[in-house]
């Protein structure tokens, strides 16, 4: 007689033996994410840069943007790919659309993050930067944003990790996700416990680092600015 | 595209959507009210209680804070025996959010100068009035915009409950969205269902603004 306890030792055995499954769910979650974060900085970055020029124009695209992917939910955009514009005739594959969804939604997040960063630059830097004839594109690329890379890793590494956790909304469309792989045996076995178990340890051995290593970034990074802040001055005159 | 129109917004339509829209309402409000009860005492054990109540609170956060919503959602709907699929969902929502809203309030909790806690001592408060009218007064005034931003990810998470088929404002859309065929009606309930989480999103997203630019100035 096996035991009914959801949790009870024959289910994980049975578990264990498909986890090839798993595996490749899991696989799928990570080639997904770093798509997916490679297409988010992309987008980030441009739209970052874009909403602290001076033209009207291109800040108002990069407003659009940010505003309309961050105020609707991820889960109506993705369904839009899946059903809206297969019905328009223009299908793409689950794996694309996680790339694509994922991406697109946490690029206005990213753009927020890197705007933040850039404003948190002094005025100077870029004053200087023009007197000694850089063009826009030089500045920003030598100059300003080097210097916002130690302020914006920390929120970054966290928006990575939201990242992470959002590829399982491909559970919904039948991604071939961890998320989907873990309810799908889940359903057809019937054996959630364990299941739920393994994807839930799966994703928190990717995010755990991440947001760990994010954590103590930022607190080393304030502890140093404290400690080095009576000697700012000096030492700026030095390296000039 | 009138008559697509008038095709789409029959009236049934309207008022099942404005139900879902309903449901989503009330499941957000009780979701943020919870998570901000239950976030701020997991804040405030992990960082005043250092022994075993505050290990347990900073291993809870750690947990829902690295792993999937649509995992919890899944685990509440599909193991929790008890209540309705739409409380069961709700306490998915509230024990995920809690986690986040523990970590903001944290934040904040270290932005309150330690003197703080001898000032009152001296004064003769006891710890939980010191909490109440000093600490957390303080702490909540300076994550305000953290604390929107997080509120108006909660509203746009109430999405994910439709996977459970609670009929909430997204699934209420999906299941209209089921007897039309035509790329125009399709692409209309899509429009609907964005615009509605985005009227919420976005007014919510100008308080913020506004509550910035305002203590901005004070600064």
């Amino acid at each position: 007689m096996k035991s009914t306890n959801p949790f009870a030792l024959w289910r994980w055995e049975k578990l264990l033996g498909e986890w090839q499954m798993f595996g490749e769910g899991f696989l799928r979650t990570i080639e997904v994410a770093a798509l997916a974060l490679i297409l988010a900085l992309v987008l980030g970055i441009i739209f970052g840069v874009i909403s602290t020029s001076n033209n009207k124009i291109m800040r108002g695209i990069s407003r659009v943007y940010v505003e309309f992917f961050q105020n609707t939910p991820l889960v109506i955009q993705i369904f839009f790919m899946y059903n809206g514009l297969a019905i328009a005739g223009l299908r793409l594959s689950v794996f694309t659309i996680g790339v694509l969804g994922v991406g697109i939604y946490h690029g206005a997040y990213v753009s927020e993050v890197v705007k933040t960063g850039i404003t948190s630059i002094p005025v100077g830097q870029v004053e200087a930067a023009k007197s000694q004839g850089f063009t826009y594109i030089q500045y920003m690329r030598y100059i300003i944003l080097p210097q916002t890379i130690k302020i914006i890793l920390p929120p970054l590494t966290n928006q990575a990790v939201n990242l992470i956790k959002n590829t399982s909304v491909l559970a919904m469309i039948s991604g071939f996700d961890l998320m989907y792989v873990a309810d799908s045996w889940a359903s057809y076995s019937l054996d959630y416990g364990p299941a739920y178990v393994l994807a839930g340890l799966l994703y928190f051995s990717l995010c755990f680092p991440l947001a760990t290593w994010a954590r103590k970034y930022e607190e080393r990074l304030k502890l140093n600015d404290i400690a080095r802040m009576p000697f700012d001055p000096s030492e700026e005159a030095v390296t000039c | 595209m009138l008559d697509v129109f008038t095709n789409v917004f029959t009236p049934s339509n309207v008022k099942f959507m404005a139900k879902g829209m309903a449901l989503t309402l009330t499941l957000s409000v009780s979701i943020v009210f919870f998570s901000i009860i239950f976030g701020t005492i997991l804040a405030l054990l992990r960082t005043y209680e250092k022994r075993f109540f505050g290990k347990l609170a900073g291993f809870y956060i750690e947990i829902f804070r690295n792993t999937p919503l649509l995992l919890w959602v899944l685990v509440c709907c599909f193991m929790i025996p008890y209540g309705t699929i739409v409380i069961r969902g709700g306490l998915a929502l509230t024990l995920y959010t809690s986690a986040v809203l523990a970590e903001i309030v944290r934040g904040g909790l270290n932005s309150v100068a330690d003197g703080q806690f001898e000032a009152a001592k001296s004064q003769g408060f006891t710890l939980i009035q010191t909490l109440m009218y000093i600490v957390l007064p303080q702490c909540f005034r300076s994550i305000i915009p953290s604390l929107l931003s997080q509120i108006i990810t909660t509203v746009k998470d109430t999405s994910f409950l439709q996977v459970v088929a609670i009929p909430e404002y997204t699934r209420s859309g999906f299941v209209v969205m089921g007897r039309y065929t035509n790329t125009v009606e399709v692409f209309m309930i899509f429009t609907v269902l964005a615009a509605g989480y985005f009227v919420i999103c976005f007014s919510l997203s100008c308080v913020v603004r506004s509550y910035q630019k305002r203590t901005e100035i004070v600064r």
